[in-house]
């Protein structure tokens, strides 16, 4: 509360020396960011530029329309006894007022047709990654190129306690994620979008990137980030509940420092495979079930399976997840989801062995003691 | 004109039964008087303004700091989506629907609408349809989460609150298309002898080419809509890929919808500024005739540009462009428009009255808005603010600066003559003042929130856009509380004040200020010769 207090004090206080003021002295006020962030790309500054000279325009004009309206309201008032003149139309003025701004606009037209054709140009990217939009997370699949074969979600990594104001918000708030995308600088990259439930948005302001995830469909954008860095971006088509919370990070580091990366991501995937013919006991599977049931279910479904009333559905008690018949009930609904509601088709996301433990897990927490096992090897036969 | 005569009819055959308003709760039922039901759409409007406004003021607190104080994301979505929904559909529209009512027998010089009985349908159709939309808060699952917008798939995972939302637009649907029927058989066949097509006040003219968009528009959200029922209940897949469908399908509908409404709210908000602007400027508007061609070229051209909406779904380049360029062109008309008011004012003879004021404040902030609109329609730099709060800014300069404040002048303009008595010019000027400063402290904010990236529809946000969204929302309760005073006004005005005589303002042209103030319950039974106005 101590910190909400402060920042009040600061908006009155800028409120009060009045809002234009702020204009003048941004650089004092650093939470007043008043344009768009100079993008790394060089595409991307040339929207910029485009996005400056088109509002200088607009400026110029509002200023001289609104210069003579202002010039009308003082010197034509009846107050000072004006008498009004008696003309209602004048045919070279109205062609001229029609003329000047077509020609405004095509001056517009020719940079802004330059600049978009080439950032629709995707031929020839060094490396391909496929982005995947789930409720609520992103997936990163490294298709072509240095770092083929590398994949893995990035989830909001953000403790919950910061969004529900029971801790202090640190710096990279709602804006940080646990596995950020890492791509070289200088490549060109290509992104293909698409989703797995409804329509997300890839957005990276820093590379004038945005491009709607469709699920079913595959739209391809690209980047080449010229500057080392870190950037970030959030989903920008409303995804459902979660939405506000599914940013997107990308890391743009050096070639050595990528080609370093991938082979730790190689290194870090051979090792961290798991026997899929593993007899998981009770304990070990619960352990492991509750860490993937954090990450994948508990976003709508609760920490302690209690679900949103109305919304989602609760598990704790639930007929699919308590009684003992609806075991494959419950590896089905898991593994393929249920059509035409939030609950994704998980065997797409997940490996047998976190579907597995996560059943095991759901079947066995909070009120749910059905004592059931699932082993990888049932959900690999439920495929 | 003997058939003329015929249609207006009825009101005719009405004198003979009774010679004033019929008491009690059932005159407001079966009333087919256009004065009580152009009354009836403007407090509901009003009403609705109020539910609408208060959602978004649930809006406003929830986004004053970050993390998640007072809703979950969830009702948050709710929130966003009924917001836009009730203000469009329940406030903005009827609120001209009232005016026209109201005032476009008495611009013209006939009895009453065309098809009288058929009003007073269309008017009660619509608490029943916001009624739905408001019930469907309190349905299991909530109301509808996904944006006024509606995009499947994501409307196909709601509850049955969407099947309510889904219900409710059919029906407003309905409202609009009878609506539109009645204006534009009223104004093509009840014109007082003498007043043709071009000698007709501009707020007709404005009305008789939003009454065309609302019939071709109004029938494809309706489309739409039934696809996304169909789609949820009854096994289709029209947008859904898994079935040969595609979501994006949606969105061009839609969109093909969503960018003639714009106009259909906009259009009528341009025929009262032309109204108002002329009367304290004490001279007949500048380019008549321009001003209705560009009114209908405005209106033809926004029936192709829908997919601006659209540049960042993965439309290929050569749409992109194509709708770049059909965008960028509805500057020209709408600029024309805007240079128009500023001609008309020129060497007037100026008085600066509330619905003056209300006019050139419209004219200053929705041509803001249209700037910002130019901004959005270059595709490279719309790639950049798409579904950012530079949007919402963009659309509220148009919507709220735009069409409310023009609501309000024509609801000054005309309230002396509704009521007999003149409002009080001291608060309203207050009221103007109030609104004017806490609209631009909420809004003005949001286009610095999208230029730094802080995109739309989320509840909660980084750490960096706390500022201006502290100010935004203290602009909100601002601008919500100074719109209480307007009630005030006109329940103030309604129990007296000092009486009007016929001509209300001395510059105001037109039929309407011929007949008594209060405007008698039967007006025109004989229609008037129209003498000609000045263009």
């Amino acid at each position: 509360m101590k910190v909400s207090m402060k920042r009040f004090a600061s908006v009155t206080s800028a409120a009060a020396l009045g809002l234009w003021s702020i204009v003048m002295s941004s650089n004092v006020w650093a939470g007043y960011q008043l344009n768009l962030d100079v993008p790394v790309t060089e595409v991307g500054r040339r929207a910029y530029d485009l996005h400056n000279e088109i509002t200088l325009i607009c400026l110029i004009i509002f200023v001289v329309v609104f210069g003579v309206l202002a010039y009308s309201m003082v010197a034509h008032r009846k107050s000072k006894g004006h008498k009004a003149a008696d003309f209602h139309e004048h045919l070279g003025i109205e062609i001229a007022w029609t003329i000047i701004p077509s020609i405004i606009l095509v001056l517009i037209a020719i940079p802004s047709t330059r600049t978009l054709i080439e950032m629709k140009d995707t031929s020839e990217p060094a490396i391909t990654v496929k982005v995947t939009g789930y409720q609520w997370k992103w997936g990163y699949d490294y298709l072509k190129g240095e770092g083929e074969g590398i994949k893995f979600l990035s989830v909001l990594a953000t403790p919950k306690d910061q969004i529900h104001n029971k801790a202090e918000k640190s710096a990279n708030y709602m804006m940080e994620v646990d596995n950020p995308l890492v791509v070289p600088v200088n490549a060109k990259i290509r992104i293909l979008a698409t989703a797995n439930d409804v329509i997300h948005a890839w957005a990276v302001p820093a590379f004038a990137v945005k491009q709607d995830a469709v699920p079913g469909f595959i739209r391809d954008t690209w980047f080449k980030a010229d500057k080392e860095g870190t950037y970030h971006g959030q989903c920008s088509e409303l995804c459902g509940k979660d939405h506000g919370y599914m940013p997107i990070v990308v890391k743009v580091v050096s070639a050595a420092e990528y080609t370093s990366w991938v082979d730790e991501q190689k290194k870090k995937a051979a090792s961290n495979v798991d026997d899929p013919n593993k007899v998981w006991a009770m304990d070990e599977a619960m352990a492991r079930g509750e860490k993937v049931y954090n990450a994948a279910c508990a976003s709508c479904h609760g920490a302690n399976g209690q679900g949103v009333p109305g919304a989602f559905p609760a598990l704790d008690g639930s007929k699919i997840a308590k009684l003992a018949k609806n075991k494959a009930a419950h590896i089905d609904i898991v593994l393929h989801g249920k059509p035409g509601t939030a609950m994704a088709a998980f065997g797409a996301q997940l490996s047998d062995t976190d579907i597995a433990t996560v059943i095991t897990y759901e079947r066995n927490a909070w009120g749910n003691k059905t004592g059931d096992m699932v082993q990888p090897a049932d959900i690999k036969a439920a495929r | 004109m003997a058939h003329d005569h015929a249609i207006g009819g009825h009101a005719g055959h009405d004198e003979h039964e009774h010679h004033g308003p019929p008491s009690g709760i059932m005159r407001w039922i079966t009333t087919t008087n256009h004065k009580d039901i152009g009354s009836m759409y403007l407090w509901f409007s009003f009403i609705m303004f109020l539910v609408g406004g208060a959602m978004a003021l649930v809006i406003r607190a929830e986004l004053f700091q970050p993390g998640l104080q007072i809703v979950s994301p969830d009702f948050f979505n709710q929130m966003i989506t009924l917001h836009a929904l009730i203000m469009v559909f329940g406030a903005i529209m009827p609120a001209f629907v009232g005016f026209s009512n109201w005032m476009i027998p008495l611009q013209i010089g006939c009895a009453d609408m065309a098809f009288a009985r058929m009003n007073n349908w269309s008017f009660w159709i619509l608490p029943v349809a916001s009624g739905l939309l408001i019930l469907s808060m309190f349905v299991p699952g909530g109301a509808a989460g996904t944006g006024w917008t509606l995009y499947p798939p994501l409307s196909i995972q709601m509850g049955m609150g969407m099947d309510f939302a889904i219900f409710g637009i059919h029906l407003l649907g309905m409202s609009s298309i009878m609506g539109g029927i009645n204006i534009i058989t009223t104004i093509l066949n009840m014109r007082a002898p003498g007043m043709t097509l071009m000698k007709m006040p501009m707020f007709c003219w404005t009305w008789l080419i939003t009454a065309f968009l609302l019939i071709a528009s109004m029938p494809v959200l309706a489309g739409a809509v039934t696809m996304l029922l169909t789609d949820r209940h009854f096994g289709t897949t029209f947008f859904n890929a898994a079935g040969g469908g595609d979501p994006v399908l949606f969105q061009h509908i839609f969109w093909f919808f969503g960018h003639p409404e714009v106009y259909i709210i906009a259009l009528p908000a341009f025929g009262v500024i032309s109204q108002v602007i002329p009367a304290f400027s004490r001279k007949p508007i500048f380019g008549y005739a321009s001003m209705v061609y560009a009114i209908a070229a405005i209106a033809i051209i926004s029936f192709f540009v829908w997919a601006h909406h659209m540049y960042v779904t993965g439309i290929p380049l050569t749409g992109q462009l194509y709708f770049m360029y059909a965008t960028m062109i509805i500057a020209v008309p709408t600029g024309v428009k805007v240079f128009n008011w500023v001609a008309t004012m020129w060497r007037g003879s100026l008085s600066f009255e509330t619905p003056m004021l209300f006019a050139i404040g419209f004219l200053f902030l929705f041509t803001l808005g249209g700037f910002s609109g130019l901004v959005l329609a270059i595709t490279a730099v719309d790639i950049l603010l798409q579904e950012t709060y530079y949007v919402i800014a963009h659309f509220h300069y148009v919507m709220v600066a735009g069409a409310l404040f023009s609501a309000y002048a024509g609801a000054y303009y005309w309230l002396p003559k509704w009521t007999g008595y003149m409002y009080d010019e001291t608060l309203g000027k207050w009221h103007f003042w109030l609104s004017l400063i806490f609209f631009n402290m909420t809004f003005f904010v949001q286009h610095f929130l999208g230029l730094a990236g802080m995109p739309r529809r989320v509840p909660d946000y980084a750490l960096q856009f706390t500022e201006f969204n502290m100010i935004s929302s203290i602009g909100a309760f601002g601008l919500g509380v100074s719109q209480l005073l307007f009630l005030y006004i006109v329940l103030k005005a309604r129990k007296g004040g000092k009486k009007v005589d016929a001509q209300v303002w001395d510059g105001a042209q037109g039929l309407e200020w011929t007949v008594p103030s209060p405007a008698p319950y039967h007006t025109f039974e004989t229609p008037p010769v129209f003498e000609g106005g000045k263009h």
